[in-house]
């Protein structure tokens, strides 16, 4: 099957994921991750990146508001935020009201908001712009994730790249490595007469066909990647009935992922690449109140999750990057909501970085048939976050790179 | 050994009687039967919930209490439904036509998280139950007006002079076409299209609003005129890549992992103008691609699930706490029946293979084995052999063979293991 076949194949049948346990993810527990914290743990002075990924297509002018500008109240009759409701950050643009801890990032110079970024001829599905968003790679498809490049081209060690999860999300898959998944409940390895009949199971037979073999192995992770380090956190607390839109996926619970983040940095394990995500933003209908709930879920985690690493030495190294698959449309339809858009704000924060705005903000009158222009190529933010966070040359991860920006 | 392949990927698991039932019927009359499934006993055994008198939603906010009730409610009501459709999965002595349906279900997937209504997702599992096997034109015409689908893609809201997309977008990337087969002003032609319907939760319905339809000059993929939702769905099916998307989702569930392009060419020319299901399915089970594989498909948890409680006779628990123990072990899985992830549906294949899956398998197999009566394999000389039998395993390879006669003092411990063996994991 040629790239593109296996690509549509992939996004057909939904497993897009899955190409990470080709070649060889897996999840790992505690005591895998405490033992190199131990052995052989990240530098003090090397930094960290944290990615946290919003699906669904977060609306951008919900979040960074051009509240002063008329074309904004006119498209938006019933979604706009007024002036006397915004963050305002100067005389035309302010944060979500829910956005009260980024409002302070911002004004101690820790925010840096990136304004229009996107790709060349931006696609409207999820599926298929957050594969582009993911791989890093909006011109021809391609199989790896651009942290899973980085890792190919640094050094193809899967604990350098942490996703909190179940699942593997494709930006972490390389040719050579691929990041682990650490889950965000904690199991024990079963023992006695049934846990030594286990790990026979889990040895390879010349006989077992290749997803049979892929399950003895999966077999033998469980029991190689349990036990505890520091107290079991809680099971997923009941997240079933919350009534966010998960029909363009990502997982609930920020908070508590950027919790397992904040223990890993703190014990010293060996990553420098976080993913977690939050879903719930495709907001096709009465966006206000959900966009600003999920808005706000992100405000509590991650500035939470900042000045817990403020506390922590290693806490100056880290950096916090959000995105998401694309912005929305500039007008609104019938159903207080937008549809699918292209160019979107991307906010970077913490400790080394610049605050303040970089790129310019698309115009809300000089559209591309409804759409805001992109103004800022990712290319330009994922070749910063390389070369000033993780001292990879862009061009090594990257083709096709763009300038880069000052915000580190 | 391609009869028993035949029987899992057709159902959920097989056993041992039932491999020797099918190779004395031999290949081809087996797929015969399993297309045609004649009055099903295990099927009449098991009528849906009766979920009319949908609960009234609270009026505002602030009745805390009113809100609770009904969250309560739309709990226990999720709950009955979804282990129904388990037990109907168990009980069913003819399989294809649920393992059909959860196929669809995981196409068109929809989540009751979002519809919040039992009823639609009840009359949905209906729809894509009755229509499964047949043009898949009837199937998706009626799936553009099912309510549960209507309110989980915004369809309900999709109204003349700003139309809302989402369901004009999945409709066309995910249901019919696949992405890259259509442009986006077409997905702004066919929102107006779609334009025009109303949910009704008391009933759980759908209909036209009166005047509601944007019935002005639309253009989809070159095709204009006064489009509908039925004249859109008509033409978006009649699309060449309609009938190779369609073939590729039902051989990556039903198939293997790799299709071949030979392979594609015969299940498309079998689909043919009437875009028969029917046949299409019968072309897969025959093709000699489907045929010459050796297991490669990993088990999802329904699938897997539902073998394990079919093979060793432990009925599912309808309510209580048992139920909700088990609806439980899905969640952990990562595959609850009417909850799937997002409207792309559920990932297939070595995505199912977590070090947390192993983990919770061990423990539902565990308990599923405790209930069962293990009679068989305890009189059994060959104890291995007799689990193998019971489980429909062909062959176990020399690993677990010794692992399983280690544990061979303890049919419970044996029996656990075979059902976490990566043999009664792959099919």
């Amino acid at each position: 099957m040629d790239t593109l076949t296996r690509r549509k194949f992939l996004l057909a049948s939904g497993v897009t994921g899955a190409a990470a346990l080709a070649v060889g993810a897996s999840t790992v527990g505690w005591r895998e991750i405490a033992g190199r914290a131990t052995a052989d743990p990240l530098p003090a002075d090397a930094n960290v990146l944290v990615l946290v990924t919003l699906y669904g297509g977060n609306d951008g002018l919900g979040t960074v508001v051009p509240y002063a500008d008329g074309a904004y109240h006119d498209a938006r009759p019933d979604l706009a935020y007024g002036e006397d409701e915004v963050l305002a950050l100067d005389d035309q643009l302010g944060l979500n009201p829910a956005m009260k801890g980024f409002k302070s990032l911002w004004d101690a110079k820790r925010l840096a908001i990136v304004r229009g970024v996107g790709y060349p001829k931006p696609d409207h599905s999820h599926f298929r712009s957050m594969d582009i968003w993911q791989s890093g790679s909006p011109d021809h498809p391609a199989n790896t994730g651009w942290i899973g490049r980085w890792l190919d081209a640094t050094r193809p060690d899967p604990l350098r790249v942490v996703s909190v999860g179940a699942t593997l999300p494709p930006l972490a898959v390389g040719t050579k490595a691929a990041g682990v998944a650490l889950p965000l409940t904690e199991f024990a390895a079963p023992t006695g007469p049934i846990g030594a009949g286990v790990r026979q199971l889990a040895a390879a037979d010349p006989a077992d066909p290749p997803s049979q073999a892929m399950a003895a192995r999966a077999t033998g992770t469980l029991l190689s990647a349990t036990a505890a380090f520091g107290p079991p956190l809680d099971a997923a607390s009941g997240s079933s009935d919350h009534t966010d839109d998960p029909s363009a996926g990502g997982q609930s619970g920020l908070g508590r992922q950027l919790e397992i983040v904040s223990r890993c940095v703190k014990a010293g394990a060996p990553t420098q690449v976080y993913a977690v995500s939050l879903g719930g933003f495709d907001t096709h209908a009465d966006e206000k109140g959900t966009q600003s709930r999920l808005l706000g879920e992100l405000d509590s985690a991650v500035t939470g999750f900042l000045a817990d690493m403020d506390k922590d030495a290693r806490g100056s190294k880290v950096v916090v990057a959000i995105y998401s698959e694309f912005g929305r449309r500039v007008a609104a339809n019938a159903s207080q909501g937008t549809d699918h858009g292209t160019a979107g704000p991307l906010l970077v924060a913490g400790h080394p970085v610049r605050g303040g705005f970089y790129g310019d903000q698309p115009s809300l009158t000089s559209l591309d048939a409804g759409d805001l222009k992109v103004t800022t190529d990712f290319r330009s933010v994922y070749g910063t976050l390389l070369e000033q966070v993780l001292d990879t040359e862009a061009g090594r991860v990257l083709d096709g790179t763009r300038p880069t920006l000052d915000f580190l | 050994m391609e009869v028993s392949l035949l029987l899992r990927r057709t159902g959920f698991g097989t056993t041992g009687p039932e491999i020797e039932a099918a190779t004395g019927r031999g290949y081809e009359p087996t797929v015969e039967a399993l297309l045609n499934p004649g009055p099903d006993p295990g099927v009449t055994a098991t009528p849906p919930p009766d979920l009319s008198g949908e609960p009234a939603r609270p009026p505002g906010p602030d009745d805390k209490q009113a809100r609770a009730t009904y969250a309560k409610q739309l709990r226990s009501r999720s709950a009955a439904l979804t282990l129904w459709w388990l037990d109907r999965m168990v009980r069913a002595e003819q399989p294809l036509v649920e393992r059909l349906t959860f196929t669809w279900h995981g196409h068109w997937a929809t989540s009751v998280q979002k519809v919040r209504s039992p009823a639609m997702m009840l009359r949905q599992n209906e729809t894509l139950r009755s229509l499964g096997r047949g043009d898949f034109r009837e199937l998706a015409r009626a799936m553009a007006r099912d309510p549960a689908l209507l309110v989980w893609l915004d369809g309900q809201k999709n109204k003349k002079g700003r139309p809302n997309e989402n369901l004009a977008r999945e409709l066309m990337e995910l249901f019919t076409l696949g992405v890259g087969h259509y442009s986006e002003t077409d997905v702004r032609e066919a929102a107006r299209a779609l334009t025009g319907w109303r949910v009704d939760r008391a009933h759980a319905t759908a209909a036209p609003v009166p005047g509601g339809h944007d019935d002005s000059s639309k253009t989809v993929l070159g095709v204009t005129g006064d489009l509908d939702d039925r004249s859109l769905v008509d033409l978006l099916t009649a699309r060449p890549e309609s009938a190779a998307f369609v073939a590729t989702r039902l051989w990556t569930r039903h198939g293997s992992a790799a299709l071949p392009a030979d392979t594609l060419r015969r299940l498309v020319a079998a689909y043919g103008p009437g875009r028969d299901v029917t046949a299409l399915l019968r072309a897969l089970f025959l093709d000699p691609a489907f045929r010459a594989d050796r297991s490669s498909l990993v088990a999802s948890p329904v699938e897997y699930v539902v073998g394990v409680l079919r093979a060793l006779h432990v009925p599912v628990p309808r309510d209580g706490r048992p139920g909700r123990a088990l609806l439980g072990t899905l969640n952990a899985l990562g595959q609850v029946p009417f909850r799937p992830p997002s409207v792309g549906g559920w990932p297939s294949g070595i995505a199912w293979l977590s070090t947390a899956a192993t983990k919770e398998r061990l423990t539902f197999a565990g308990a599923v084995a405790r209930k069962a009566d293990l009679d068989p394999v305890a009189r059994s000389k060959d104890r291995p052999e007799a689990a193998a039998y019971l489980l429909g395993v062909d062959t176990w390879t020399d690993r677990t063979l010794a692992a399983l006669k280690d544990a061979a003092a303890d049919p419970v411990r044996l029996v656990t293991l075979a059902l976490v063996s990566p043999e009664y994991l792959v099919r």
